[in-house]
């Protein structure tokens, strides 16, 4: 400015290229940092996914010891009555112990024995009894089976636990190692994918714990908030938006609208906890309750993307229809609202997304127990994605760590895909007026 | 204020009769004691500069300003011999009878069939498919712009011209049989070639409706209406025969306008 006032005549045009090469670069810089900011959002991403999938992706594999195991009669079923109560109560561990001494028959301390046997997993009653089941003439042959090794096993041939770190310090002892390589020379040693991951509920046992339990009870949850919040919400902004006369009290339920949106979730929880729960006494740890807590949640949310995209409706369409004598309904139901639908199912796909990753409120009302079934309706116990990953991120057990990021990755699995479906619907519904 | 003998705001077989329109908006008030006819199978046009009310007085008509939040309209309003302000009366029955095209085309983002149709079919006016292709068709031939669309009626109506899109909403006003029209500058977001067309639909329609036009274009009062009311700062300043508005007006204020005084 000084060269500007100092000089005229000519010189006015030197300050007046000095003044355009700074507002250059002023925007040159602007842009910087808006590049900055957007490669510095991404790194972060980048870092959490690549941390997480490093972590988890080994979840998705197990390993598993083949045994031949002889399914003998009379441990399975000495009766002979073939009853399927029988067969599924019989002491399978037996005879896959039995097996594991004929590949090892050195082994013959006690405390030995224990550890030999501890390199199955717990599991393996209820895998040979499936086996049993779907095929009762197994019984009296004997069958080449993968048995799944137990967690630290699984860890250890995994590269988790380190053979060269004093004994002591190792959950894997030397013994174990030693016969584990025999089975691996052998190749009795196994890795195939975790199916159990993606097809059974939680259990103490890292090896056995899986997903689907969760991923259940999130749909029957999702599916009570859906039902809920999606047309309670669109009724609710519908009628504040084109019928609610505009005045001090729907001022003020906007604003509460708006408050509600901002409240913390924990306090749903605790309001879920006191109202459905303690009042009506509705079932703890169920569905039910977590749908109608998340519900409330959700509310808010889309009942403000509802206004928004109802209010994004140009007023001439509503014109149009009013001036072909559509009644207020009529404007409502068969223009502004479909209209409006792509801006709202986003909004709604966003909500039940953010009710999707919710933990705290459903801590409060039960959601937090440890549930090993599926459950099969609204009402039985259940936990929840987000709630499961937290159950196991608390578990002391190595192979929990894999399993934990194993489950964020299937929990941010279906966030992207129901973004996906919001992006999806809103091109498929969206209209150009 | 002139004298109302000077006016010729009443005449011998109306379609419309306004009497002591007054409106407000919020506490504002906008117009004040229109008295006006609108008469049969002729086109009546409102010029006047930009706020001067001639819009607010053609959404009285069919009572358009209902929907806008703290809009009061006092006075009396007829069509046909039947107050229309009457809360009585209803007003989606109302704008069958009298409807409206808008200044910017606003087709439904609809098929151009569903367009024509959706009128006839919230009203039910037709029994089944044929009586309503016939509609559609009559409706689109009237308004000229069926050999235009004709192989493509179920494509959208957005995907028109402009001019087209204008002359689609015309038709869709046609479909439900009113009585009059009303129209809001509906050339004003067009081309003059558009707007040629659309000046010679209007002087067709008048043969089967009582059409009332507001037009910001002198030039266009002058080619398609038969009486003309200028409106200024919420009042009628003078009303009469098209030609004598705009060879021999007697306002002085009518004289500035139409010369480019002003406005």
């Amino acid at each position: 400015m000084t060269d500007r006032e100092q000089n005229t005549g000519i010189a006015v045009d030197a300050a007046e290229v000095k003044h355009a090469r700074k507002r250059y670069r002023a925007e040159r810089r602007f842009r910087m940092y808006g590049v900055a900011a957007i490669a510095a959002a991404a790194g972060m991403l980048a870092l959490l996914v690549i941390s997480i999938v490093a972590t988890g992706w080994t979840a998705f594999c197990q390993h598993s010891i083949a045994l031949d195991v002889t399914f003998e009669a009379k441990v399975i079923d000495p009766k002979g009555g073939r009853d399927p109560s029988v067969l599924a109560r019989a002491d399978y561990r037996k005879l896959a112990r039995a097996s594991l001494r004929e590949l090892f028959p050195d082994v013959k301390k006690r405390g030995d024995k224990r550890k030999l046997y501890g390199l199955l997993s717990l599991g393996v009653d209820q895998q040979l009894a499936e086996l049993v089941a779907s095929d009762p003439s197994l019984i009296g042959q004997t069958r080449r089976v993968e048995i799944y090794a137990s967690d630290d096993v699984d860890s250890f041939l995994k590269g988790y636990i380190d053979r060269d770190a004093p004994e002591s310090d190792r959950r894997v002892k030397d013994k174990e190692i030693a016969w584990l390589d025999k089975l691996e020379a052998s190749g009795a040693i196994t890795s195939h994918l975790n199916l159990r991951f993606w097809t059974k509920g939680d259990s103490r046992e890292p090896e056995l714990a899986g997903f689907w339990g969760a991923m259940v009870g999130s749909f029957f949850t999702l599916l009570v908030t859906l039902a809920l919040s999606f047309p309670v919400g669109v009724l609710a902004a519908t009628y504040l938006e084109e019928f609610a006369p505009k005045n001090r009290w729907t001022d003020i339920i906007e604003v509460n609208i708006n408050n509600l949106a901002a409240v913390p979730s924990i306090v749903f929880g605790l309001l879920g906890l006191a109202v459905f729960l303690n009042f009506f006494g509705l079932p703890r740890s169920a569905p039910l309750v977590g749908g109608m807590v998340l519900a409330l949640m959700t509310l808010p949310t889309i009942i403000i993307a509802s206004r928004s995209a109802l209010k994004a409706v140009p007023p001439s369409i509503r014109e149009a229809a009013f001036g072909v004598g559509a009644s207020e309904l009529q404007v409502v139901t068969h223009h502004v609202v479909p209209l409006a639908l792509p801006g709202i199912l986003t909004g709604a796909i966003i909500g039940m997304a953010r009710a999707l990753g919710e933990t705290a409120p459903l801590l409060m009302i039960g959601m937090v127990a440890f549930i090993v079934d599926i459950p099969g309706s609204v009402t039985d116990p259940a936990t929840v994605m987000p709630v499961q990953i937290y159950l196991w991120a608390d578990s002391p057990e190595r192979a929990f760590v894999a399993r934990t990021s194993a489950g964020v990755m299937a929990l941010l699995g279906f966030l992207m895909l129901m973004n996906a479906l919001a992006v999806i619907l809103r091109k498929r519904f969206e209209r150009r007026w | 204020m002139l004298d109302s003998e000077m006016n010729s705001a009443t005449i011998a077989d109306p379609k419309v009769v306004c009497r002591d329109v007054s409106v407000s908006y919020s506490g504002k008030q906008a117009l004040f004691d229109i008295d006006l006819d609108i008469g049969s199978h002729q086109v009546t046009s409102l010029i006047g500069p930009s706020g001067c009310g001639k819009s607010t007085f053609l959404r009285c008509m069919n009572r358009m300003n209902d929907v806008i939040d703290g809009c009061v309209v006092t006075g009396s309003i007829s069509v046909d011999g039947v107050e229309i302000l009457d809360d009585e009366i209803d007003a989606v029955q109302l704008r069958r009878r009298v409807g409206m095209v808008f200044q910017k085309p606003n087709p439904f983002p609809k098929s151009i069939y569903d367009n024509i149709a959706y009128g006839p079919r919230i009203h039910g006016l037709v029994r089944g498919k044929d009586e309503l292709d016939e509609v559609v068709q009559t409706s689109l031939e009237r308004a000229g712009l069926w050999e235009e669309v004709k192989d493509r009626l179920l494509q959208p109506g957005t995907g028109l011209s402009g001019g087209q899109q204008q002359r689609l909403c015309i038709a869709r006003a046609i479909a439900v049989r009113p009585d009059v029209i009303l129209m809001d500058e509906p050339c004003s977001a067009l081309d003059p070639i558009a707007t040629a067309r659309v000046e010679e639909l209007i002087d067709e329609l008048k043969r089967s409706y009582s059409i009332v036009i507001v037009t910001h274009s002198m030039q266009q009062a002058a080619r398609v209406s038969q009486r003309t009311a200028f409106f200024h700062l919420g009042i009628v300043v003078e009303v009469g025969e098209t030609e004598q508005i705009f060879t021999n007006p007697r306002d002085e204020r009518t004289q500035g306008y139409i010369t480019g005084r002003y406005g």
